[in-house]
């Protein structure tokens, strides 16, 4: 078994990256023309790496699926973004985020990694300013904050639920800039499809022109993987609907090993379940979590009435309401850690107290009547009304939620068609993000030299669980602040080789293999449609791999999904052709190796004999119901090595986590 | 309080092979469609059935479906993103339409949106301006000088957040019986202008986009307000105004 | 200016929009002293002679008003023309009148119907004033029995009821045409502004009513009063 080597340098915590970075090598500016870098995914991660390597002067070819870069699914994030900045002077500090972050992965992330995030997130904040992101700001001109789960500091930017969009468009606009000036090559509407190694190295990709269905060879000298993550294999998530795993899949495929697989984030504010011919389940932001509070009926048949239609939430009295993370978790309330608040969800919907009429009752509601009186008052208290009515009250807390979150609301308004302002939102758990992915080193590198993982896609800084407004954190530091320096170490051997050649071995064999694979799903003739499928799998990874996972479910998961996948295979139908835009074919793609994962996830799921963060095994619950890690036979990453196509052969590399700054303890948030 | 029926529905959709073929609006029958379901919802439903016909399913343009990426379009019954407001096509509902409603879904129609197939079309037009100057030139050392080094009035970010809510969907070009992009163009101008970030350049920014955005075959704007009523994102025409006396003033006084 | 700035979209449209202001001012002086024909025919006599012997007026404003004229119209067609091939696929449905007025999606309809009306007006009072002043050479501004000519040419112009009628309907489509267009061309040159905006706009709707329905007033008063 190979070690898994981490690279972390040497060094006292706080001065890794800054000494590392002193001693790491370099490209002079005349040599970086003669380099080609090739970025897949265009999101904050991915479009900050391209820009980035851009304006140091590498030839950078970019690459995205959707019609524009701007359209990648970190545009979707809504909360915000954190900094250790302490502008609110409410104690924060680059230990303290490093250490929240820590704790909230439920201490199952690389230390050095977390660190050098937490050093860098103040630089990310200066540098969107200056690109001109219009962050949230107070009347006295400067940035405001807000708080987000897992912390009790303010250290969120935001700009009002659009945070993930004003960033990735900064992103973008950097990027943009970049095309302009001829130092990127950006190719839209392309997909990678394979990767292709020479002498073991990375050296370029097979990408399908998703319009003209022409497959093409590109090379470079190091491939950047940021393609995100890979919550799609649950068919519904918060996930945009073509985020996919391919990309990471295929580098997997050809040797980059796999890190913690069943690390998946179950948000706790989504709006619930609908119906079958539902294709995806928006968020609710986190954010609205700092001014509503969570509650179901404490008694069931209020519960029962509400499904029927009986009732209303607003005619549950206020002693009659079970506000159960105020009740459980007093210390941080409604702002405990996702995992912990939608584990809580469940528990009360499977204790049958769910309010939603959905096939399985799972809703909770999410109230912001208390909030509209307190900021009513204080809103009217400083317009200098003293003695407001309640109408005055109501009109000005309701004025005050407006400014604050009101595209949320309306957004919730125009698909479920209920008032948020006048009657709670109903939320429930769904699947958001995965803290699993790529496995890579300090570098950002995976195990395949010259193979460079960034963003979501990669495993590294959120350990079992990822706390909010991190995940727009690392995938600008990982761009915009660590690849840059790290893929210069590397690249610095490569001055001297010259243009990679397309007309090599390796790249007609890579491009076969997937001419043959479009080949076979287009003459495959079978019965049933890629989403039928799709979904299949998704209702096994739901229900047995999702939000509580047993070792039984698991084992009949992994068999389920080899059947699926063998079914699939075998009676799958493609329409088109190949030499078009085809979206069915582009979708059956990406769903063959959502089978394949799937399986992995259950396997990794199983392995895993502990309950950490957003992975939580029946089997390993205290008395109260909270997670029980195993510290002492579970503290790795575990990483996985692809052994051919029947994935149960797979193989683990566990990479132990040391912990020499932090004092590993229980999580809690009571 | 929504209450959920199942609708039958007649569909009138542009299908096109390819950009150079030429197309025509095919009619379909799709019935017991849910009124949550979303109007993209209601395709992938139609999708199905025809692949499960073994027809060609039809192409659309989504991604999010939660109204933030703008890469869905269509013309719905006449209208850009369909007979709603301040939304985009994936956060229209089918509680909108009736039992046995004609619904009519072509693609954006514009010399600077060629149709790709069926209702997909290009529009890296978008892309193009945005590269043109759409940007602040600054690299990223991520140490230019402190977040908080210059206050801006909360009055002007609020605005040049609005402006910067664009999601670049097309919606206003879709609209406009001039197929402009003004208010696309004027609402990446007004955010930088009312940044001090971006003002440094502001001159050469409003002479580039516009140059751009007119090189690219889109039309005039001859103030009809629609764009401002059918973008998704509630964006003002004041950032036309706005860009149009930064053009004025840059070609004024530019060396150029 | 840079250059191609009456080549650029924007540029052509502030060009647009000052022209327009040109004539929005040109549009209230007319009035003005064509009003005066009602109130006081030697008024309106006298500030008719100024204005067609003032060298200022006839050989800098008027060649300038001319100008403007065929500026706002050619430039007019010139967008309308780019802006049709902006879409040459039109929608097969399309519900615009959600989203706009009908006033300012047909400024080209309501634009060309003014420029013919001020050929028919030019074929009236212009072309006969420069045949009298700088073909035939009388510059007296007299009738045969030695009085000021323009009111009574003026009368005698609203004796035909189908002119009439015409007269009137021309002013119905200015109206219309400058109910978008006042306040468009205020958008056009960047006057836009939370709290002005919509007094610049209730000024333009007085303004597009007030006028034409002025000047058809004028019309039908003379031609009342030479009814009888």
């Amino acid at each position: 078994m190979t070690k898994l080597d981490s690279k972390i340098p040497e060094g006292p915590l706080a001065q890794k990256w800054t000494r590392y970075k002193d001693h790491l090598k370099l490209v002079a500016p005349n040599n970086r023309p003669k380099i080609d870098v090739i970025v897949v995914g265009t999101g904050l991660a991915g479009a900050s790496a391209a820009a980035s390597l851009g304006e140091m002067g590498y030839n950078v070819k970019a690459f995205c699926f959707q019609d524009s870069p701007r359209r990648a699914h970190s545009i979707a994030a809504q909360g915000g973004i954190n900094a250790a900045k302490n502008y609110q002077n409410d104690g924060d500090s680059v230990y303290r985020l490093f250490y929240d972050t820590i704790k909230g992965g439920d201490y199952r992330s690389r230390e050095a990694n977390v660190h050098r995030l937490a050093e860098v997130s103040g630089n990310i904040i200066d540098q969107c300013v200056a690109q001109g992101v219009p962050f949230a700001r107070e009347y006295g001109g400067l940035l405001d904050n807000r708080s987000f789960g897992g912390t009790q500091v303010q250290r969120t930017f935001y700009a009002a639920g659009q945070t993930g969009q004003q960033l990735l468009l900064g992103a973008y606009s950097a990027l943009s800039r970049q095309i302009g000036l001829g130092r990127v090559k950006m190719y839209n509407r392309h997909e990678m499809l394979e990767l292709v190694k020479v002498d073991g190295k990375a050296r370029g990709i097979i990408a399908r022109n998703l319009v003209t269905g022409a497959i093409e060879r590109h090379s470079a000298h190091a491939v950047v993987i940021a393609s995100g993550g890979y919550g799609n294999v649950f068919f519904l998530s918060t996930n945009a609907m073509g985020s996919n795993v391919t990309a990471a899949w295929k580098v997997h495929k050809q040797g980059a090993y796999f890190a913690n697989p069943c690390y998946v984030q179950i948000h706790p504010t989504c709006i619930p379940v609908h119906g079958t011919n539902q294709s995806k389940l928006t968020l609710m932001s986190e954010s609205l979590r700092n001014s509503g509070r969570i509650w179901v009926p404490k008694k069931k048949e209020d519960a029962e009435a509400i499904r029927a239609g009986k009732l209303k939430p607003t005619q549950i009295k206020e002693e009659d309401r079970d506000y159960y993370l105020e009740r459980r978790y007093p210390a941080f309330g409604n702002l405990v850690p996702r995992d912990v608040a939608s584990r809580a969800a469940k528990e009360r919907c499977d204790a049958g107290f769910g309010i939603e009429a959905n096939d399985t009752n799972e809703g909770v509601y999410l109230d912001f009547s208390t909030e509209i009186q307190t900021k009513g008052k204080q809103t009217a208290y400083a317009k200098g009304n003293h003695n407001p009515t309640a109408e005055e009250i109501t009109a000005l807390g309701k004025k005050w939620l407006e400014e604050k979150y009101g595209n949320l609301f309306t957004m919730y308004q125009k698909i479920t068609d209920e008032n948020p302002y006048e009657t709670p939102m109903k939320i429930y758990p769904a699947v958001h993000y995965t803290m699993g992915g790529v496995w890579v080193d300090y570098n950002l590198q995976s195990t395949i030299p010259g193979c460079f993982v960034a963003g979501e896609a990669n495993f590294s800084d959120h350990g079992a669980n990822r706390l909010g407004a991190s995940a727009l954190m690392q995938g600008l530091a990982d761009g915009y602040f660590v690849l840059p320096y790290t893929i210069s170490n590397y690249l610095a051997d490569d001055i001297r080789t010259g243009k990679i050649s397309t007309d090599s071995p390796e790249f007609a064999e890579a491009e076969n293999k997937v001419k043959s694979a479009i080949d076979k799903f287009l003459k495959n003739n079978g019965t049933k449609s890629v989403d039928y499928f799709h979904k299949k799998l998704g209702h096994i990874m739901w229900n047995k791999v999702g939000m509580a996972r047993k070792e039984q479910g698991l084992k009949e998961a992994i068999q389920e999904i080899a059947k699926l996948r063998e079914e699939f295979q075998k009676d799958v139908y493609v329409p088109g052709e190949a030499n078009e835009l085809n979206p069915e074919l582009e979708k059956v793609l990406r769903v063959a190796d959502f089978m394949e994962l799937g399986q992995l996830m259950a396997q990794d799921a199983l392995q895993r004999k502990e309950s950490c963060g957003g992975h939580f095994r029946e089997e390993y619950q205290d008395a109260e119901g909270e997670t029980l890690r195993d510290d002492t036979n579970f503290k790795f990453v575990g990483a996985w090595e692809y052994n051919g196509s029947d994935i149960s052969t797979e193989v683990l590399h566990k990479e132990e986590l040391v912990y020499e700054e932090i004092k590993i303890a229980a999580r809690n948030y009571k | 309080m929504s209450t959920t029926k199942n609708i039958n529905i007649t569909l009138k959709i542009w299908r096109q092979k390819n950009a150079q073929s030429k197309g025509n609006l095919e009619t379909y029958q799709l019935n017991n469609v849910s009124t949550s379901s979303s109007f993209l919802e209601m395709l992938d439903q139609l999708n199905e059935q025809l692949v499960n016909e073994r027809k060609e399913p039809v192409a659309f343009d989504h991604d999010c479906r939660e109204g933030i990426c703008g890469m869905c379009s269509l013309y719905i019954n006449g209208r850009a993103h369909g007979p709603d407001t301040g939304i985009t096509t994936c956060q229209l509902h089918m509680r909108m339409f009736n039992d046995g409603d004609t619904i009519y879904v072509e693609p954006w129609r514009s010399t600077a949106f060629p149709v790709i197939k069926d209702l997909v079309v290009d529009r890296s037009s978008f892309d193009r301006i945005q590269q043109a100057g759409g940007f602040v030139s600054v690299n990223t050392s991520g140490r230019t000088m402190d977040a908080n080094a210059i206050p801006v009035p909360k009055a002007d970010a609020d605005k040049a957040f609005e402006a910067a809510a664009c999601i670049g969907c097309g919606a206003c070009v879709a609209t406009c019986k001039n197929g402009s992009a003004m208010l696309f163009v004027s609402a990446k101008v007004s955010q930088f202008a009312l940044l001090p970030q971006g003002k440094v350049e502001a001159t050469d920014r409003v002479l580039n986009m516009v140059r751009q955005m007119d090189e690219e075959g889109f039309g005039n704007c001859t103030n009809t307000g629609a764009c401002e009523v059918e973008c998704p994102k509630g964006i003002s025409i004041e950032n036309i105004a706005r860009m149009n006396r930064e053009y004025l003033s840059a070609s004024a006084t530019s060396d150029k | 200016m840079s250059q191609g700035f009456s080549k650029s979209s924007v540029g052509r449209k502030i060009l647009m929009a000052l022209s327009g202001f040109f004539l929005l001012i040109f549009l209230l002086q007319h009035f003005v002293i064509n009003m005066l024909s009602v109130i006081s025919a030697d008024a309106f006599n006298d500030v008719s002679f100024f204005m067609g012997t003032n060298p200022l007026i006839q050989y800098l404003m008027q060649p300038v008003l001319l100008f403007g004229v065929l500026f706002h119209f050619i430039m007019g067609i010139t967008l309308e023309r780019q802006n049709k091939a902006a879409r040459p696929i039109q929608y097969a449905v399309n519900n615009p009148s959600f989203n706009s007025s009908w006033m300012s999606r047909n400024m080209a309809i309501t634009g060309l119907t003014i420029f013919l009306f001020l050929a028919l007006h030019f074929y009236d009072f212009w072309f006969p004033e420069i045949k009298t002043k700088f073909i035939d050479g009388d510059m007296t501004e007299l009738n045969a029995n030695g009085e000021f000519r323009f009111y009574e040419e003026l009368l005698h112009k609203f004796t035909n009821p189908i002119r009439v009628g015409i007269y009137c309907l021309a002013f119905v489509f200015l109206s219309l045409h400058l109910m978008h267009g006042f306040q468009s061309a205020f958008q056009s040159v960047g006057l836009n502004h939370r709290k002005y905006t919509p007094i610049i706009k209730k000024l333009g709707t007085l303004y597009a009513v007030a006028i034409p329905a002025g000047f058809i007033f004028i019309a039908l008063y003379h031609f009342l009063i030479n009814a009888h």
